[in-house]
């Protein structure tokens, strides 16, 4: 297929999408939220405000955080694009999913899979951050409860468990 | 849903310049996304075909080239805010990219998209304008440099025709003994449109006067501006309380507020003449420190 000429019918697209291959058949006018949710059935990345303000759509493209509603499907193709999904390391938990569970850092939930994407694209960074740091890395990210007090003990705790993983024992 | 269009993915920067003119004036150029995609959605702009320039590699790279900082247009934020050759000649852009919307958004946006987007409130502009930096303009077989200032027509109009893009934003690098800040009001700290932004260059002399100086404002007209009264006083003066007052009135008569959903009119002035009050003051600490080291 020639990728210089895109729809606006429904085209062939090839993403890799937390380490695999998957092609998908879809219309240009489509985000990487709407595909990762209506075709490859990844809703974990959710759709809040579906414009750049929120966050609960925050996911990984080569490496950067970016809002998925924002950022149509085809652009991403041959790209490295990572979700919630993708950060569990074999059977367990990624630190961060479990910090967030020990420090309580959710009450509806919806913003959580985006909040935990920031925070380990922060922790990839920045493996040491301050409260300051915390703050600043996750502020396109909202959270409608109010939950940031324990976002960011979530986030401190999960900083300390990847420098010395026994020290939760 | 986002209404329907036809997507180009040229692979090149010739290309997408070809496309832009086969499908002018349908066709608009792609970057980041941040604020075309939400227009899109909204109704805000319908065309019928976009050309994807977003990653394309022409447009990615900040470097020295003679005298000047030169960027390509596709540069991110964030790129902006991690470059050590812009924090050392253009400290006053990387201050504004440092508080451009929030990371996600730093990720994606670019900086030829803020300019080419012409809101009023663009944060990259007023920092742009007192580094007296020039727009590349490119079209199949051409580009011409634009100043900067003589880039803007009105809210979200520019010179720019729609077979042309901006390819690349440069600057003469800034002579040493040279001030360069960025300051904005928000309502809040992240992910918020600024109620008033000011950028403010000073570079001073031997004798400790100041021989240069470009003040400009965000948010309070049509488009942003150069306040050029505000200059003349600065220029060939010491920094004293009494010039930064003289100063600072010529950016208040500059400023054309109007009152909207982030502020009055009048909440918008008072801010215009507090925050370039506040940047010609923090001119003056550092051109004194500057005269004690010397």
């Amino acid at each position: 297929m020639s990728l210089d000429w895109l729809g606006p019918g429904r085209v062939p697209v090839t993403l890799n999408v937390n380490g695999r291959e998957v092609e998908v058949t879809i219309e240009p006018r489509r985000t990487l939220l709407s595909v990762l949710r209506e075709e490859l059935g990844l809703t974990g990345t959710k759709e809040g405000c579906d414009e750049g303000n929120c966050g609960a759509c925050t996911v990984l493209v080569d490496g950067r955080t970016v809002y998925a509603c924002l950022v149509l499907a085809v652009d991403c193709s041959g790209r490295c694009v990572r979700t919630v999904e993708g950060l569990r390391r074999a059977e367990n938990l990624h630190p961060v999913q479990e910090a967030f569970v020990d420090q309580d850092a959710f009450q509806c939930g919806f913003c959580t899979s985006g909040q935990i994407v920031s925070a380990v694209s922060l922790l990839e960074q920045n493996p040491k951050p301050h409260r300051g740091d915390i703050e600043r890395a996750m502020a396109g990210n909202l959270c409608r409860c109010g939950a940031y007090p324990n976002i960011v003990a979530a986030v401190l705790e999960a900083a300390r468990l990847e420098e010395a993983p026994d020290a939760k024992d | 849903m986002l209404p329907s269009f036809e997507l180009l993915m040229p692979e090149t920067l010739p290309e997408a310049l070809e496309m832009l003119a086969g499908y002018a004036p349908d066709a608009m150029p792609l970057a980041g996304g941040t604020n075309l995609v939400p227009d899109l959605r909204g109704g805000k702009r319908r065309p019928g075909v976009l050309v994807n320039v977003h990653g394309l590699d022409a447009l990615q790279y900040i470097g020295r080239q003679d005298r000047y900082v030169v960027m390509g247009a596709g540069v991110s934020l964030a790129d902006v805010l991690e470059s050590e050759l812009i924090g050392a000649h253009g400290r006053v852009l990387q201050e504004a990219a440092r508080v451009f919307a929030n990371p996600l958004i730093r990720n994606r946006a670019t900086v030829g998209g803020n300019l080419g987007n012409a809101s009023p409130a663009a944060d990259t502009v007023p920092p742009l304008l007192v580094l007296d930096a020039e727009l590349k303009l490119a079209s199949a077989g051409e580009s011409r440099w634009v100043g900067l200032e003589d880039f803007f027509v009105d809210v979200c109009d520019t010179i720019c025709r729609h077979v042309e893009l901006i390819t690349a934003v440069r600057w003469l690098v800034p002579p040493p003994r040279t001030f360069s800040r960025f300051r904005k009001l928000t309502l809040r700290k992240s992910t918020a449109i600024s109620v008033v932004s000011v950028a403010v260059r000073v570079t001073l002399g031997e004798s400790g006067r100041c021989v240069d100086a470009a003040v400009a404002l965000g948010a309070v007209a049509p488009t942003p501006i150069r306040v050029h009264e505000a200059e003349e006083v600065l220029r060939g003066e010491a920094l004293t309380p009494e010039v930064i007052d003289r100063a600072t009135r010529f950016a208040c008569t500059a400023a054309s507020c109007i009152g909207d959903v982030r502020s009055s009119a009048a909440y918008r002035e008072r801010v215009t003449d507090v925050l370039t009050r506040r940047l010609l003051a923090e001119a003056q600490e550092w051109s004194e420190e500057q005269w004690e080291r010397s």
